[in-house]
């Protein structure tokens, strides 16, 4: 008989004052009872509408059955199957708009807490599964993956269990692109990434550090260097501007800019040198879960006012329901329908306010989405001393400048004819650089695709 | 990690590290840069490469000691190991098909300057170098610049090496006595880039000016570096370093170099405290 409790198990958090002042995790995570008593609320449905709301089809209602009967390692196990990197993604996903969206007890009531039971499995095998991987001695080709982000790492780990020689080449001196520089420590742990990424190299995957591919090689060097395939995770890092009158002004900064700075250099740990400003008043503009990021981080930091400015309404933003509510709990101020026309500076160039106008919402643009249309006459100031802009980012460059042949379309992002397949021989591509900016799990079924491919391509040339 | 293979100061507050990284070596040109992390508590800081030895294998920067971070770098000697060193980076200088070239070094930019002149000597450009400091205890590189132009013009604030004056001063009278200039090149301090590109323009001469503002990675991603170049945003580690003179805000550009500056300075004093060198200033 299922448990036909009407709301999720409550998911353990700490404090919202307590953790708005420090960088550790929000969510704590499900104990064994609370794992047992959610699994129970699943239907076990027959045709199984949560699989189909997957990017990378977790058998979920199968994994969900053996937590349900306490068999949680059988439930990692199972999860892992299809999702290499579950501990990531029970943490990250957008749920609410793929497996938790079709779930049927959503109908009447919440949704079965499919993330959180994911997270519960990967935390849990973590903790006391049999954590060493087994090395696999490759006899295949040597395959080169170009950036060490979601769709990279889960590339090479399906490539290295099938046998191939496999080198992922980072820019950073950290490997785990946006899920060491991008994602904050409260709301993926980098313990985490880094226990991924040791059971990559337990496995056999090489990572070269430092390494920008299109400046110390090519990807034609690559292929020079004896690589019989190239994969090309290396995401959408170009930072997007607003365009608008004092944008360079001293105290404004990307998001990319103001998380690296936080979450690769550390610069909330008093042992880094990495210099930060100290803010006290800070707008954040942007609605997706980067713009939730960068608001909390800040908060974290010690701001006393953090705004959101979203020119749309809540119902449009981007980011995921969770990290919205959290958002809210831990004070951030959010100023929707409004949106920046200037940034103001002083004599020296320091922000000290921007100038908003409010928006109202009009017919559906192409997105789908209704358009926000600024409301004449209604500009106000908030002032300000930094301003962090998350709109969105676009693919890198580098790789595009210097692979000739390789096909890119007007956004910069890589052209496939199946999702990963380039218009290069033996290049393959997918995640954020091939669609624009877009979620972990999307990268990684892409990554996996990809993987597949590569397998099929170099099989052939056997 | 990187093996530092030589260290030594130029001068009081300006070291000189050459550091075996063959990779790097094997594929940089002129006006690129790299990112060094001496440890993993360091920041990335950008410099440009000064030396190439492809053979050894050996990259080699010049760096002043302003943060903490270049403190800690100041204080690792031969022998020792940095955590990171990425690059090359950035655009390198175009050096093919110029005739006639001055090249403009201020006080430490002679460190990137030297490079630049040397490639364009060794593709046969006529090269005149024009380096100023402030005054003779803080010249650099003398000797090697010397080695690679056809003229050699030092100007220092107060006369104690070479002629007394700007930078400026030197480049006008070279231009007023016809030296028909091709190209100039000018790295250092932004006001004096500044400077010259606003005295080139006056005579129409084309105008290289080398950046190097605030950035993390060096690959596009923080937008930190962003420069307002002919009205519009570049990002100096991909699009640059090098751009044309003629339409950079260099005003701008000197504002937001002073963003970090308190924080530096405080860094700085508390690097100080720990490392007990209370002395140094």
């Amino acid at each position: 008989m299922p448990n036909m409790q009407q709301t999720k198990t409550k998911m353990p958090e700490l404090e919202p004052a307590y953790r708005a002042s420090c960088f550790e995790e929000v969510a704590v995570g499900y104990s064994e009872e609370d794992a047992v008593n959610e699994a129970k609320r699943c239907l076990n449905c027959k045709n199984r509408p949560c699989v189909s709301g997957c990017p990378v089809n977790v058998r979920i209602p199968d994994f969900i059955a053996a937590v349900a009967e306490g068999d949680f390692e059988r439930g990692y196990e199972i999860i892992t199957v299809t999702n290499s990197l579950p501990a990531v993604c029970g943490r990250v996903c957008p749920q609410e708009s793929q497996c938790e969206g079709k779930c049927v007890r959503g109908i009447k009531g919440e949704p079965v807490g499919i993330g959180r039971l994911e997270r519960f499995c990967a935390d849990r095998h973590r903790t006391h599964g049999d954590v060493k991987k087994e090395k696999i001695t490759p006899d295949k080709e040597k395959v080169a993956v170009v950036g060490s982000g979601p769709s990279s790492l889960t590339c090479a780990g399906d490539l290295c269990k099938l046998g191939y020689d496999v080198t992922v080449f980072e820019a950073f001196h950290t490997a785990g692109g946006v899920l060491v520089y991008g994602i904050p420590e409260f709301r993926l742990p980098k313990s985490i990434v880094s226990y991924e990424i040791d059971g990559l190299k337990d496995m056999g995957v090489k990572f070269v550090l430092d390494s920008v591919i299109g400046r110390i090689m090519t990807v034609d060097e690559l292929f020079e260097e004896g690589f019989k395939a190239v994969f090309i995770g290396t995401g959408a890092g170009l930072p997007g501007f607003l365009g608008i009158p004092g944008e360079n002004g001293c105290g404004v900064y990307s998001a990319n800019e103001f998380l690296t700075r936080v979450n690769l250099m550390k610069a909330y740990l008093p042992e880094y040198d990495t210099p930060i400003k100290k803010m006290k008043k800070v707008a954040v503009v942007g609605g997706g879960n980067v713009a939730m990021d960068a608001a909390r981080c800040a908060k974290r930091l010690g701001a006393e006012e953090v705004y959101i400015i979203y020119r749309r309404s809540e119902e449009e933003m981007p980011a995921r329901a969770e990290e919205i509510h959290h958002a809210k709990e831990e004070g951030v101020i959010f100023r929707l329908l409004n949106n920046p026309t200037k940034i103001n500076t002083d004599e020296r160039g320091n922000v000290v306010s921007a100038t908003v106008i409010k928006m109202e919402l009009g017919e559906p643009d192409a997105s789908g989405r209704r358009r926000p249309v600024p409301i004449e006459g209604s500009e106000y100031d908030i002032e300000l001393d930094a301003v962090i802009v998350a709109v969105g980012t676009t693919p890198n460059p580098l790789i595009r400048m210097t692979t000739p042949g390789l096909e890119t379309n007007r956004k910069g992002c890589i052209v496939t004819s199946d999702g990963v397949t380039t218009s290069r021989e033996g290049v393959f591509a997918g995640g954020d650089a091939v669609t624009g900016a877009a979620t972990v799990i999307l990268a990684m079924g892409a990554g996996k695709q990809a993987a597949e491919k590569i397998d099929e391509y170099l099989s052939s040339k056997r | 990690m990187y093996k530092i293979v030589e260290k030594r100061p130029l001068h009081k507050s300006v070291d000189y590290m050459k550091i075996s990284a063959p990779q790097i070596a094997k594929k940089a040109l002129p006006g690129q840069f790299v990112i060094i992390r001496a440890d993993e508590y360091a920041e990335r800081i950008p410099l440009t490469i000064a030396e190439t030895d492809a053979e050894a294998g050996t990259v080699s920067v010049i760096f002043q000691k302003v943060g903490a971070s270049t403190m800690k770098l100041g204080l690792m000697k031969a022998g020792y190991y940095l955590s990171d060193v990425v690059g090359p980076l950035g655009r390198p200088t175009e050096t093919e098909g110029y005739k006639k070239v001055a090249v403009i070094g201020g006080g430490l930019g002679c460190a990137i300057a030297y490079p630049q002149a040397k490639a364009l000597h060794e593709a046969g450009a006529h090269v005149d170098v024009i380096a100023g400091f402030r005054n003779k205890d803080l010249v650099i590189l003398e000797k090697e610049l010397g080695a690679v132009c056809d003229e050699m013009i030092i100007m220092t604030d107060d006369g104690s090496n070479g002629r007394k004056g700007l930078v400026t001063d030197a480049l006008k009278q070279k231009i007023e006595e016809g030296a028909g200039y091709d190209l100039v090149i000018a790295i250092g301090p932004v006001i004096m880039m500044k400077f010259v590109a606003l005295l080139t323009k006056q005579y129409g001469i084309k105008t290289i000016v080398s950046m190097n503002p605030i950035m993390i990675d060096g690959t596009g991603m923080c937008g930190g570096c962003r420069v307002t170049v002919g009205g519009e945003m570049k990002f100096a580690c991909v699009d640059g370093p090098d751009f044309d003179g003629h339409e950079v805000d260099f005003d701008e550009l000197m504002r937001r170099n002073r963003a970090f500056a308190e924080e530096e300075k405080k860094a700085l004093d508390d690097h100080i405290c720990k490392i007990g060198l209370g002395g140094i200033n």
